[in-house]
């Protein structure tokens, strides 16, 4: 059984069709790449299957459930964590502080344990900073949890938007453009990065631009053009699909 | 589980302020300083309650007059009319402040920025027209006279040193509540979907129920509040819970600083103190005065740089849209 199965999913903004009836499987353990010319619909898809947006026509199944229109909060708790394309950090926050609301889904203290201080929110608050603490590490950024998010640079902002996913305990991770605005070290980086959280047992779906990264990456890639999906198969065969190179003329597909 | 210093360490603001603040009797002997100071506690307990809603989760209601007016209008007529226990109608008058807001809430904490603002300032008017033109339930612009003092076995708070003590009290616990939130769980998501509603939902917080559950707080704070007001005054008419009262609720709220509950307490001091001295010197000037500060946080709106910097950001976000995307 698939992790994630897509089954004709579209969506209209008014007249525009963002996405017509996607269908594709997602498996466990999987890192999948989803492609496109800009405004191809990729962060709409990825809106429609996190809860963020809510499909036109068509079902998103994850792990075995029907959770087509679950609101994003209820996803996250279902194990799906994502980050965004334009980075949607909490900036006045710390970065620990920031990865700590990640765990805002696997904790439990309401308004009377927040009101009256009550012990276990006490313990629960540990527990989080720990949990919090050990996310950071595995992105590597441990050592800046003090700093105000507001101040990192471009690079580990992405960074950081993983460890706040990763505090979620996911099962499936959705990166939007990742590697935007990376450096070649950074994206050499942050591509140990995602493989490290692979091996560790969280499937991933990314958006990306940079296709050296995408080949590389990936095991499967799908290829979404005005909404259709065009290609849908590993990087070798998907860079030297005909439908694929007509719709990036003009691009550079390695 | 702490240790004395760590305790200090983390608590002698909080503890400063009670102290100060339940010794004032002791100190001062003019009764109008003391109406004043006592009026300063329950303006406080509205204006925590705001600061949450506004400074922590970043919604703007420029109708909190109306929660206000709730908790007086309800202590009032449950008392006069019903012969209630005056702390009954006070939690009665409390829990419909809650249920108002969170009729109210549902529909319009879905709207941002300047939308809100329309139908939080909209909710405000209606109230204070219901309260001018149900005349047989209010006695409109007249007012209700008569109200009882409130009373506890033999301890009668109509006398101004004891009143004092039991409203500072009353506001140390609201106060202390919303400190509690603030470095909470709840407080934190509160802090996140200011930020990214979007990115906050994404993590699992549930942000139109946050929304909710911060304006119904703030509504049962601003409804005690006027409860308590209208027991020591014993007279209570529309006009005190007009527009003008909500602008400068949020005014106070935006002048003490957003990010800290303890902003709050600043407000209060400011926009108690500042009328006082105003009034000193010339009677209608206070209006007035309130008038040019507002225009003066709309005109620093757009700075971007210097030490006013951070307030006009979080004034802006207060107004501001999410893309999605
Ligand atoms: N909320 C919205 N309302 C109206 N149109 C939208 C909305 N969101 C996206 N669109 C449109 O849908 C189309 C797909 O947009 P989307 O952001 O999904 O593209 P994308 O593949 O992520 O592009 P990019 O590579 O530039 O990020 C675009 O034409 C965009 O303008
Ligand atoms: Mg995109």
């Amino acid at each position: 059984m698939p992790l994630m199965r897509l089954d004709g999913v579209s969506k209209r903004f008014g007249g525009l069709e963002a996405l017509r009836e996607v269908s594709f499987a997602l498996h466990v353990g999987q890192i999948m790449a989803l492609i496109g010319p800009n405004g191809a619909g990729k962060t709409t898809l990825f809106n429609c299957v996190a809860g963020a947006d809510r499909p036109s026509a068509g079902q998103v199944f994850f792990r075995g459930e029907d959770v087509t229109g679950r609101p994003a909060h209820a996803m996250c708790r279902a194990g799906l964590a994502r980050t965004f394309q334009h980075s949607r950090l909490f900036d006045d926050l710390t970065v620990l502080e920031n990865v700590i609301v990640g765990r805002h889904c696997r904790t439990y203290a309401g308004l009377a344990a927040a009101f009256l201080r009550l012990p276990r929110h006490g313990r629960e608050e540990r527990e989080s900073r720990e949990q919090a603490m050990h996310a950071l590490t595995r992105v590597g950024l441990a050592d800046r949890a003090q700093d105000e998010a507001g101040s990192l640079p471009l690079g580990e902002r992405h960074l950081l938007e993983i460890a706040r996913g990763l505090a979620t305990e996911p099962v499936l991770l959705l990166l939007d453009e990742p590697a935007a605005g990376l450096n070649d070290e950074e994206t050499a980086n942050l591509g140990h990065c995602v493989r490290r959280i692979r091996d560790d047992g969280v499937t991933i779906l990314l958006v990306e631009h940079d296709m050296t990264f995408v080949m590389d990456i990936s095991d499967q890639v799908v290829v979404l053009d005005y909404g259709r999906k065009i290609a849908d198969g590993p990087p070798l065969m998907i860079q030297a699909d005909p439908e694929v190179i007509r719709a990036y003329l003009g691009e550079d597909l390695e | 589980m702490s240790t004395p210093v760590g305790f200090w360490n983390r608590n002698w603001g909080f503890i400063t302020l009670a102290v100060v603040a339940l010794a004032m009797p002791l100190l001062v002997a003019d009764a109008y300083l003391l109406s004043i100071l006592a009026f300063m506690a329950t303006r406080f307990m509205v204006v925590i309650g705001l600061s949450l809603l506004l400074g922590q989760a970043g919604q703007i209601s420029l109708g909190h007059a109306a929660f206000v007016a709730i908790g007086a209008y309800g202590s009032a007529l449950l008392v006069t009319r019903l012969s209630m226990n005056p702390w009954l109608a006070m939690v009665v008058a409390a829990v419909l402040a809650a249920g108002v807001a969170g009729v109210i809430g549902i529909p319009t904490l879905k709207l941002k920025g300047h939308y809100l603002a329309m139908a939080t300032l909209g909710f405000g008017e209606i109230v204070f027209i219901l309260l001018v033109q149900l005349k047989g339930l209010t006695r409109g612009t007249d007012g209700i006279t008569g109200i009882p003092p409130l009373t506890l076995g033999s301890l009668d708070f109509s006398q101004p040193r004891l009143y004092h003590v039991l409203v500072w009290l009353v506001a140390l616990i609201v106060f202390r509540l919303a400190l509690n939130l603030s470095e909470s769980r709840v407080g934190r998501s509160l802090k996140a979907l200011r930020r990214s509603e979007l990115a906050a939902e994404s993590l699992g917080v549930n942000a139109s129920w946050r929304k909710l559950q911060v304006f119904m707080i703030s509504a049962v704070f601003a409804s005690l509040a006027g409860s308590f007001d209208a027991h020591y005054v014993q007279f209570i008419s529309p006009d005190s819970y007009g527009i003008t009262f909500s602008v400068i609720l949020v005014c106070s709220v935006v002048i003490g600083g957003f990010r800290s509950v303890w902003g709050a307490l600043w407000g209060t001091l400011a926009t108690v103190i500042l009328p006082e001295v105003i009034k000193r010197i010339h009677e209608d000037a206070v209006n007035l005065v309130f008038g040019i500060l507002l225009i003066l946080i709309v005109v620093l709106l757009p700075v971007k740089s210097g030490p006013l910097a951070r307030v006009a950001h979080d004034v802006r976000c207060l107004f501001h849209r999410e893309e999605r995307g």
